[in-house]
Order: C-alpha cells, then sequence, then structure tokens
C-alpha cells in the first residue's frame, strides 16, 4: 500500500459571503507539508468556513484554494477527496446504522475500481480489492488506532470519545495527503485528549500527512502545532509559532476584549480545568 | 453454540454466509425450493411463483428506498415498463426470452435514471410525489402509445421458449422464475459487499458526509435507481411471460404501495427484509382466506362477513409490526439466530 506523501495547501485570499454577511474577509495562510497547523479564534471567527471552503462545500466568493500549487477552487467536494483532502467534523458525522468496520471501509471510497457488474458479482477483482480493502484497514488502522475490541460494534453505540477516533480512522482509510480536523478533542475528558494528541502526532510522523486543525483546547495547540493561525470576525489577525501567538496581545484582545496576554492563558487554563 | 467465529483469512471473513449453520440452513432452503414444483398443486405453485416475482420487484425497491433512502413510489410503474418491453420484443423481434428479459431490465432502468434526475434536490415525500408523478405519466403513455402497447385492450404475450419446448405451465415457469430471482438476489447481497453498496448506505444515513468521503451523490442515487428499476423491470418480464397478457391496469399504482408494506414489513435496509416481506405480503392474504373457510361452517353467513375481516385483519397485521416490529420480519429472524447461537447456555 503506498505510504501517502503529504502536501502543502494554501488558502490564498478567500473571501465568502452570505448575503451581506462577509464570514471570511480576504483569508490567507498556508499548512506546510508535514506540519500541524492549528485554526484558532473565539466562537464565530469563521473556522469552520475555512474548512468549508476546503473541502468544497463552500464556494469562495473571491480567492483560491491551492492543493500543492494546483488550484482545486472550482473541484465539487468528492473531486477533492479523491485528491487527499480528508476531514472530520466538528459534531461526528459517522453513519450511525453502520459498524465500526463499515465506516472505515467507507473512507476508501475514491480510491478503489470495483463497478457495478463486478460488485453484482462479486467477481475476482471486486473480491480481491475489498480483501485488500480489509487487511488494511485492519493492520494499518485499527490497530494503530487500538479500536480493534469495537470494530463489529455500530457506531451508535460508542462513547464520544471513541467516536471521535474512529472517525479519524475513516479519515485516515482515505489515504489523506492532508487531513483537516474540526475539534478533534472537544468534550474529551484528559485521557482521551492525550490519547488523540499522541494520535495526531504519530499520523503526521508515521503516515506523513500534513495536519490543519481547528481547536479550542490552547494546551493541545501549544504541545502539538508547528503553525498557529488566528481568525477573528474572518480575518487573520495574528500567525505564527504557537508561542509567538500566545504572546500577541491582539489574539489576548480577539478572546478577551482585553490585550493581556498573562490574562489569557490564565481563562484558557481554566477552561481547561473545567 | 457458537463461541465466535474464528476466521484465518479476511476473505473468510468478507463471505456472503459466515457461520456453518447459515451454511447448512441455505442448503436446506435451495434443496426445498428444488422440492416445491414437485409436491404442491397447482394453485399453490401458483402462488410461489408470483410471490417469486414480488420479490425481485421488492429487493429492487429495497436498495433504493431501504438502502439508499430515496422513497419511490413508482416501482409497479418500472413492472410495467419491463412486462410491456418484453411484451413487445416478443411480438416485433421474436428474440429468445432470456434476452427479452434482460431487454425488460435495461428499458426500465433506462427510465429509473430519467426519473431519478429529480432525486439531487428533491428528498422524502417531495420524491415520493415525483415519482408518483412518474408512474401516471407512464400510465399515460402505456394508454396512448397503441402501435407499441396495445392501449387500453394491452396485448398478448407469446410463450417464453427454449429450444424444442414452449413454456407454458406453471411447473415450466417456476424453472425460469425461480433461478432468476436467486441470481438477483444473490447479486443485490453482493453489491452490499463492495464499495456501492456502502456508498448507497453512506447516502442514506449522511448524504453531506458521503460527499466529503469523495461519493459523487447524483451519480449514486441515479445507480440506485437505475438498480431498482432493473429489478423492477426484470420482474415485470417475468410476470408478463407467467400472464401472457399486459394491460395498462395490470401493474397499478396500489401495487407500489404494496411493494413498498413489503419492505417496510420485512425490514428495510437488509435483503432479507425484502425478500420476506415480499413472501409475507404475497401469502397472507391467502392463509387467511384459508382461515375464513375453515371456520366459515360455524359461522352463519360466512362469505358475505368474513371476507372484509380478512382485510381488516391483513392490515391489521401491518400496524402492528410497524408498531411492535419497527425493523421487520427480518429482525425477528435476527434475534432467533443469536438466541440460538448461545443456547442452550443462556436463554
Amino acid at each position: 500500500m503506498r505510504m501517502s506523501d503529504a502536501a502543502a495547501l494554501k488558502v490564498a485570499g478567500v473571501t465568502l459571503s452570505f448575503g451581506g454577511v462577509k464570514a471570511l474577509r480576504d483569508v490567507s495562510f498556508e499548512a506546510k507539508a508535514g506540519s500541524i497547523t492549528a485554526v484558532i479564534g473565539p466562537n464565530g471567527a469563521g473556522k469552520t468556513s475555512v474548512f468549508n471552503c476546503i473541502s468544497g462545500f463552500y464556494r469562495p466568493s473571491s480567492g483560491q484554494v491551492l492543493l500543492d500549487g494546483q488550484d482545486i477552487s472550482a473541484l465539487r467536494p468528492p473531486r477533492r477527496a479523491a485528491l487527499g483532502i480528508a476531514r472530520s467534523f466538528q459534531n461526528i458525522a459517522l453513519f450511525r446504522g453502520m459498524t465500526v468496520l463499515d465506516n472505515i471501509k467507507l473512507g476508501r471510497h475514491a480510491h478503489m475500481k470495483t463497478n457495478l457488474l463486478q460488485a453484482m458479482l462479486y467477481s475476482g477483482a471486486a473480491a480481491r480489492e475489498e480483501e485488500a480493502l480489509r487487511r488494511d484497514v485492519e493492520e494499518r488502522i485499527i490497530d494503530f488506532l487500538e479500536i480493534d475490541h469495537i470494530r463489529n460494534m455500530p457506531v451508535s453505540v460508542l462513547s464520544y470519545g471513541l467516536q471521535k477516533r474512529v472517525e479519524l480512522a475513516r479519515a485516515l482509510a482515505m489515504q489523506p495527503r492532508i487531513l483537516l480536523l474540526d475539534e478533534p478533542v472537544a468534550g474529551m475528558n484528559r485521557e482521551e485528549t492525550e490519547d488523540m494528541a499522541r494520535f495526531i502526532l504519530d499520523v503526521k510522523e508515521e503516515w506523513g500527512v500534513t495536519i490543519l486543525m481547528v481547536e479550542h483546547d490552547m494546551g493541545l495547540i501549544m504541545d502539538i502545532s508547528d503553525h498557529v493561525t488566528v481568525l477573528n470576525f474572518g480575518e487573520v489577525i495574528a500567525e505564527g509559532l504557537p508561542a509567538e501567538v500566545q504572546a500577541d496581545p491582539h489574539v489576548a484582545e480577539a478572546y478577551l476584549g482585553s490585550g493581556d496576554p498573562a490574562a489569557l492563558m490564565k481563562r484558557l487554563h481554566e477552561e481547561a480545568e473545567h | 453454540m457458537i463461541i465466535g467465529t474464528a476466521k484465518e483469512s479476511y476473505r473468510a471473513d468478507e463471505a456472503l454466509l459466515t457461520t456453518k449453520p447459515q451454511r447448512v440452513w441455505m442448503a436446506i432452503f435451495l434443496a426445498f425450493l428444488v422440492i416445491v414444483p414437485f409436491s404442491v398443486n397447482d394453485y399453490w405453485l401458483y402462488m410461489v411463483c408470483l410471490m417469486t416475482i414480488n420479490v425481485v420487484a421488492a429487493t429492487g425497491l429495497n436498495i433504493l428506498t431501504g438502502f439508499t433512502g430515496q422513497v419511490s413510489l413508482g416501482q409497479a410503474a418500472f413492472m410495467a415498463v419491463g412486462a410491456y418491453t418484453v411484451a413487445w420484443m416478443e411480438r416485433d423481434l421474436g428474440t429468445p426470452f432470456l434476452v427479452n428479459l434482460v431487454g425488460a431490465g435495461l428499458a426500465a432502468a433506462a427510465l429509473g435514471i430519467v426519473v431519478g434526475i429529480p432525486s439531487l434536490r428533491v428528498k422524502g415525500l417531495y420524491l415520493a410525489i415525483a415519482t408518483i408523478a412518474a408512474s401516471f405519466i407512464l400510465h399515460f403513455v402505456f394508454v396512448h402509445w397503441e402501435s407499441v402497447t396495445g392501449g387500453n385492450t394491452g396485448i398478448n404475450v407469446a410463450p417464453a421458449r427454449i429450444p424444442g419446448m414452449e413454456l407454458t405451465t406453471y411447473f415450466q415457469l417456476y424453472w425460469v422464475i425461480m433461478p432468476v430471482t436467486i441470481i438477483m438476489v444473490v447479486a443485490a447481497a453482493n453489491i452490499f459487499r463492495t464499495r456501492i453498496g456502502r456508498a448507497f448506505i453512506a447516502i442514506r444515513d449522511r448524504d453531506i458526509s458521503a460527499e466529503v468521503l469523495g461519493i459523487p451523490l447524483l451519480q449514486y442515487k441515479l445507480m440506485s435507481f437505475a438498480i431498482a428499476s432493473f429489478y423492477a423491470g426484470v420482474a415485470g418480464g417475468m410476470w408478463a411471460y407467467f400472464f401472457r397478457v399486459v394491460t395498462p391496469e395490470s401493474f397499478p399504482f396500489m401495487m407500489s404501495i404494496f411493494l413498498l408494506a413489503a419492505i417496510i414489513v420485512g425490514g428495510m435496509g437488509t435483503i432479507l427484509g425484502g425478500v420476506v416481506g415480499a413472501v409475507f405480503m404475497t401469502i397472507t392474504p391467502e392463509l387467511l382466506r384459508f382461515v375464513v373457510e375453515w371456520v366459515s361452517p360455524w359461522v352463519p353467513n360466512a362469505g358475505t362477513l368474513l371476507s372484509p375481516v380478512r382485510t381488516i385483519v391483513f392490515g391489521g397485521l401491518i400496524i402492528g409490526f410497524l408498531v411492535f416490529e419497527p425493523q421487520g420480519l427480518a429482525e425477528i429472524i435476527q434475534r432467533v439466530r443469536r438466541f440460538f447461537r448461545l443456547w442452550p447456555f443462556r436463554t
């Protein structure tokens, strides 16, 4: 099985408006190949809108989304998936009626070739493709994410933390070159958060996948991201290394209304405690 | 009792029937199907053939409505398209009957794709109404395109022929209808072992995230419509060879509702559900008729009194299933299986 090679993603001057409301104004940033980039910002800053522009749900009114320099702004979501853009959702979007295994298998859809006739006959080619997929899912993904004990369960009976992990597994089955994670640890307890942080780092290191994530857990961001972009009211107000962003008075102001980075850290730590 | 399914290869785990009891029961069932035509009278053979034809149509509808989530009330109209196609090919082309059956499926599938086009924009009840509209348009065509359909009087169908023999009796037709049905049901089950079936279920459960996973919605919805109509077309084609005459009233709109009820009672989104649903819906009114006949000596005026009761009981049974077994008959079968899996250690 081909090891995915990381891709660089560039968002260049993206503006998105709904009627008169500008959700994003001239947003530009870059996720370097093989890095972890975090997009942070207060609620309503436009973080998920950026993700929707990248995965193709929203068509920006101007600006471009570039994958390894190639403009993908005009492509429909399925085409972008085939190019290696995988994504998890803020409020888990698994298929509830299916088992964990089937959910993960679905991730590979765009890379498979079985056509309808082969499927109906379950021909040799279809059987081999299914077998290879099963092997890959079992031995690389389920093993890696430590979810072998739940593989045959329907996802609807799983805890929130495990569902998030299954969603990551499904995204990995897409053989992604860039992975968009929308609040991967939201609502998780400390132990689950630590597990997820470890998985995200491993995905970057071992799978060689570029990661772009939206997250509120500042501790996680400071720990694992290489680069941080801060959005507020649909505009990029700061970016840089995690430590630089943390010390930026503009960021503290966006979150608190006052420009004191120390107060910001205190507040965020308090939030993390809860 | 089965302790576990100790599979040694992934291929074995991806098989259609994964446990030994499943394979044994399936073998027994197939043997039973071989014996049936030798051991029942013509009337029951007629019922079995009709049931089998309905199984094909219901399985097709189940792929579209049960698995892909696109509600359709046009299945009977597609059966009619298949029946007319067979009639027309027999009359004007004289092609072999297996070719005609495939032709019936393909003609219905082509129309199914056209009818499915609105499905990208309209969902649920709105789609159901769109498919109703399509069936009425098709009915209009059947009545008025007289050169092909014979108008209101309909069109007679020559018997199916294999070299040296005409297939006219129920016994002979059984050996065509049953194998075709088995092949089509297995093919339907196979679809759901591959990426195409998973894509259908994904569209049903959450179409937005299906798109992010790289599943083009329109293409797959149309494919699902095409498959469902193909099944309806073949079912209609077999129906035409079975009854030997096709009129615009052969496939009334009620038939579409009958098929939808069949998959709901049987179990939406399971292959087994489509099969047992169609069997139940076809056979139950007949069984109730026998019950009425048995009790009639004790009830005065049985004929007039009990025949409406039969309809009411049938309706009541359907409502009962919806209320007490919303997952359908297939779920009852699964429960029995689970019970015997642990029997006698847990009861």
